[in-house]
């Protein structure tokens, strides 16, 4: 099925599976939003317990998705696997910091002997949803910026500054996008106690947050589009493979392939209509209105990053070394046998979503955190 | 390349691989332990051994925690700190990683959360299921990395491109079901096995001691010493054929593990042996100290034929006509002429002379085996660090058959309601749980060590791999790592001890 299939609709497959993971891997990071709101929409202990249990009963899903985008990436875009973890060192490096302190956080925070003590594990659950997601994003960030590296004729990577990555950090437009995945992410993570625990003191105060967080989260999400739609774009030819700049390339592509800016305003809209729900509506079940708006945008954006010949990974040390699809990806054999492995994904997807109804049937409340007979976080 | 740069590399990935292998064994072996006692009380409706599995399934959630960190770090090492690796074989070893994702690592994420929390939110059944399938998946998960690494041993299943310049999948099935993979895959879930059989054995054994919940920790000893002495008997099979493949592919290893420099006939192995450090290649001076020998077992280990001929390090690394044994000089020679066919081919293609590009492309193709060969610089640096890999391997297998021997006494005292009496043994069986991590940790090192300098078996040379770095970096982020692990790993120590102490009826 897929051997018929060319290199290039391999290599578009793949980005299309990409860009799923990245957008699921964004709504999933509700986590980590959560995590940062765990003394805000608490007053008492048992409170923010019942905020860490709700969280900490989905954290692996997280750290899953994460492993399979890096893995997914590694495999079929290989040398952008190379290029950006190899290069961007630092950045890389801090937000793995930032997960390995998130993994222990749940299982180790109340656990007597715990050589820390509780709130410095919340404190790293705090630092894993803060720090980490505004690192995340300014990775992300770089698709559109850039980054400063070479490709030797090995293909190997060479790094331009030796800040090995840090400098992103002083380029002030990714902040757009690193700010406006934090407010996104506390808004999902919002929405996912309004749906996930059965007590009224929390989802009044979760109302008020969301409502506060989408007015923070608006003028960089704003920014941030319009930044990238009135852009220079990097864009290569077919034929060539010669990277050269085009003027408002990003919007360019939307305009061109119209399914794409579709998939992004349906995504917006449905995340503004899940929080005109939650907020003025009380209703408690928009995390998957959410989800899907969350998904379907960050979709759009990474398709778009990737599709109509555009470069997703600028080179600003050297135009010609950017990264397309085209040039970064694994032989067409690599995509075809990995392409019948992602045929397991809806099943992987239908038993994740199974047993997320079989344990969120119940929801969490203040009988069940405080039963002795129950193991907890 | 700096050699400052490639030994700090090296250094954080053995850290973070050392940190996870002290973590993932446990993992492998408690999941199905645990999974064991439930089906027990499933079955039996006991309500004691709910108890039980409870309390291991609390201690694997603290253990699971930090292994998924440490793994996670693993993953993305290949790319930060061996990104030239990553392009060369990215398209190869990429694969098994991201079939891992899908697979085994969701299944393993999924039902965790069953497992833990769904006791009062899923029928009886299903949380059973959820419990096997978390063991499973977290083995499965094990089966797709070592894969990967096993590629990285033996490297199958694919094709040099020197467009790319990158090693290019041919053939998935040889890549996922190669022997060396399949071996190293059994013989390291094997050892995982048997950490998680001395851990629950060894915990309870000091229980008995402290006569504390003496009926449960019974009731775990009989199922940690019958796991743990089937998967000893399966051990000693996968270890038997994990050395015969390295005999065959990996010979230099083997000979490292012996300290074998002569090529012998009916070889024996060193049941126990005292490295002479002054020891050279090619030169006449007696290996060992003083050596205790097990005739033929060499030859038979490594070739199933007692009448095999084991080649030594000598000559490995100098030659050996008689035998077909080319020398190290020999295949250095030809690994250049495989990096200099490349260098050719680019500038063929650079300038599109398409014979010049034919001809060099046949070259290469030629003399593609040795391509790694071509970035050493002397004979003797394909021999790996010898007494690091020799007394490495031999504590491993002294470990491995002390714990047949533990796991058959305890077994036979608990059977016959005896082991109360026999202090001695259980404070033996306490003591025998860093003695797993001991020899887990050995085999891990006969592995990687054993195999240097390749990153990839004769095609490419750790000093290649790595990527072009600053040293100090990395030297960096390997304090940092260390010192975040160890601070982890004494906080989980703490949090083991007490869950410990609080017994198995104490809660969790």
């Amino acid at each position: 099925m897929f051997e018929t299939l060319s290199l290039h609709s391999l290599q578009v497959y793949w980005w299309i599976i990409i860009s799923l993971l990245g957008g699921l891997f964004v709504f999933i990071m509700f986590i980590q939003g959560g995590q940062t709101l765990l003394n805000q929409l608490s007053t008492t202990d048992d409170e923010k317990t019942m905020l860490v249990n709700s969280l900490g009963r989905k954290w692996e899903l997280g750290f899953t998705t994460l492993v399979l985008f890096g893995g997914a990436l590694f495999a079929a875009f290989p040398k952008f696997y190379a290029t950006s973890f190899g290069g961007a060192y630092w950045l890389w490096l801090g937000i793995l910091f930032s997960f390995i302190i998130q993994a222990v956080s749940y299982e180790y925070r109340k656990k007597e002997g715990n050589l820390l003590g509780s709130k410095t594990y919340e404190t790293f659950l705090y630092i894993n949803g803060s720090v980490g997601t505004i690192l995340l994003g300014i990775a992300i960030s770089t698709f559109f910026s850039g980054a400063s590296f070479t490709i030797d004729d090995n293909n190997f990577v060479h790094w331009s500054i030796a800040t090995r990555g840090l400098e992103a950090l002083m380029e002030p437009l990714n902040y757009l996008l690193a700010f406006a995945m934090l407010f996104l992410v506390r808004i999902i993570g919002g929405m996912y106690f309004l749906n996930n625990i059965d007590h009224e003191p929390i989802r009044t105060r979760t109302r008020l947050m969301i409502k506060r967080n989408i007015i923070y989260f608006l003028p960089f999400f704003l920014g941030f589009v319009g930044w990238v739609l009135l852009k220079e774009g990097y864009t290569y030819d077919p034929e060539t493979l010669k990277v050269s700049m085009v003027s408002m390339h990003h919007l360019t592509t939307f305009i061109e392939l119209p399914y794409l800016a579709g998939m992004f305003l349906v995504g917006v809209v449905m995340v503004l209509v899940a929080v005109f729900n939650s907020v003025f509506r009380a209703k408690n079940c928009c995390i998957f209105t959410a989800g899907i708006g969350t998904v379907l945008t960050v979709m759009a954006l990474l398709l778009n990053v990737g599709l109509n010949h555009t470069i997703f990974y600028p080179s600003s040390t050297d135009l010609q070394s950017s990264l397309s699809i085209v040039n970064s990806s694994g032989s067409h054999y690599t995509l075809t046998a990995m392409s019948y492995a992602s045929l397991m994904v809806p099943f992987v997807l239908a038993y994740i979503a199974y047993v997320w109804y079989a344990m969120d049937r119940v929801k969490i409340t203040q009988e069940e955190i405080t039963s002795s007979d129950e193991h907890h976080y | 390349m700096q050699t400052e740069l490639i030994d700090w590399s090296r250094a954080q990935f053995a850290l973070t691989a050392l940190y996870h292998f002290l973590f993932v064994p446990l993992t492998l072996g408690l999941s199905f332990i645990v999974a064991i006692m439930e089906t027990i009380y499933v079955k039996t409706g006991d309500a004691k051994w709910k108890t039980i599995t409870k309390f291991w399934m609390t201690l694997f959630a603290i253990n699971f925690a930090i292994g998924v960190a440490t793994g996670l770090i693993m993953e993305f090492e290949f790319g930060t700190n061996w990104a030239n690796y990553s392009w060369f074989v990215g398209d190869i070893f990429g694969a098994p990683l991201a079939v891992e994702g899908i697979l085994a690592f969701f299944m393993e994420s999924a039902f965790f959360a069953v497992m833990f929390f769904g006791w009062n939110k899923v029928s009886k059944s299903f949380h059973l299921l959820s419990t096997w399938l978390v063991a499973v998946g977290s083995n499965l998960s094990a089966f797709w990395i070592l894969v990967a690494n096993g590629w990285m041993q033996y490297p199958v299943g694919m094709e040099f491109n020197p467009d790319t310049v990158r090693n290019e999948m041919a053939n998935f099935w040889d890549v996922a079901l190669s022997p060396v993979a399949i071996a190293k895959f059994l013989h390291t879930i094997g050892s995982g096995y048997v950490i998680g059989a001395l851990f629950v054995i060894g915990i309870s054994a000091w229980m008995i001691l402290k006569k504390r919940d003496v009926l449960e920790a019974k009731r775990s000893m009989v199922v940690g010493a019958s796991f743990g002495l089937l998967v000893s008997i399966f051990l000693i099979l996968s270890g038997d054929e994990s050395a015969h493949q390295v005999a065959q592919q990996q010979p230099v290893k083997l000979a490292a593990m012996e300290g074998h420099y002569k090529g012998l006939k009916r070889a024996g192995i060193i049941a126990v042996g005292i490295l002479n450090p002054d020891k050279k290649i090619g030169d006449d001076i007696h290996p060992f100290y003083g050596d205790i020998e097990i005739p033929y077992a060499l030859s038979f280990l490594g070739y199933h034929d007692i009448d095999a001929f084991v080649p030594g390090l000598d000559d490995l690394v100098l030659g050996n006509e008689e035998y077909g044994i080319e020398s190290a000089a020999s295949k250095i020679e030809k690994g250049k002429i495989a990096v200099k066919a490349l260098q050719a081919y680019k500038e063929a293609k650079q300038s599109d002379d398409q014979t010049a590009m034919s001809e060099s492309r046949k070259l290469l193709k030629e003399y593609m085996p040795y391509f790694g060969y071509g970035y050493l610089e002397k004979p003797t640096d394909i021999v790996p660090p010898i007494a690091l890999t020799f007394y490495s391997f031999h504590i491993m297998v002294a470990l491995g058959t002390w714990f047949i021997i533990l796991f058959l006494i305890v077994l036979y005292l608990t059977m016959a309601n005896d082991i109360t009496r026999f202090r001695k043994i259980l404070w033996l069986t306490l003591w025998s749980i860093p003695l797993g991590y001991i020899a887990a940790e050995a085999g891990w090192i006969v592995a990687e060590v054993g195999r240097q300098p390749w990153a990839i078996q004769d095609l490419m040379p750790v000093g290649i791999a790595a990527t072009h770095i600053d040293a100090g970096n990395v030297q960096v982020s390997f304090w940092l790592f260390a010192l975040l692990f160890t601070v982890l790993l004494i906080a989980e120590i703490k949090i083991m001890l007490r869950q410990i102490a609080y017994g198995i009826k104490g809660g969790h």
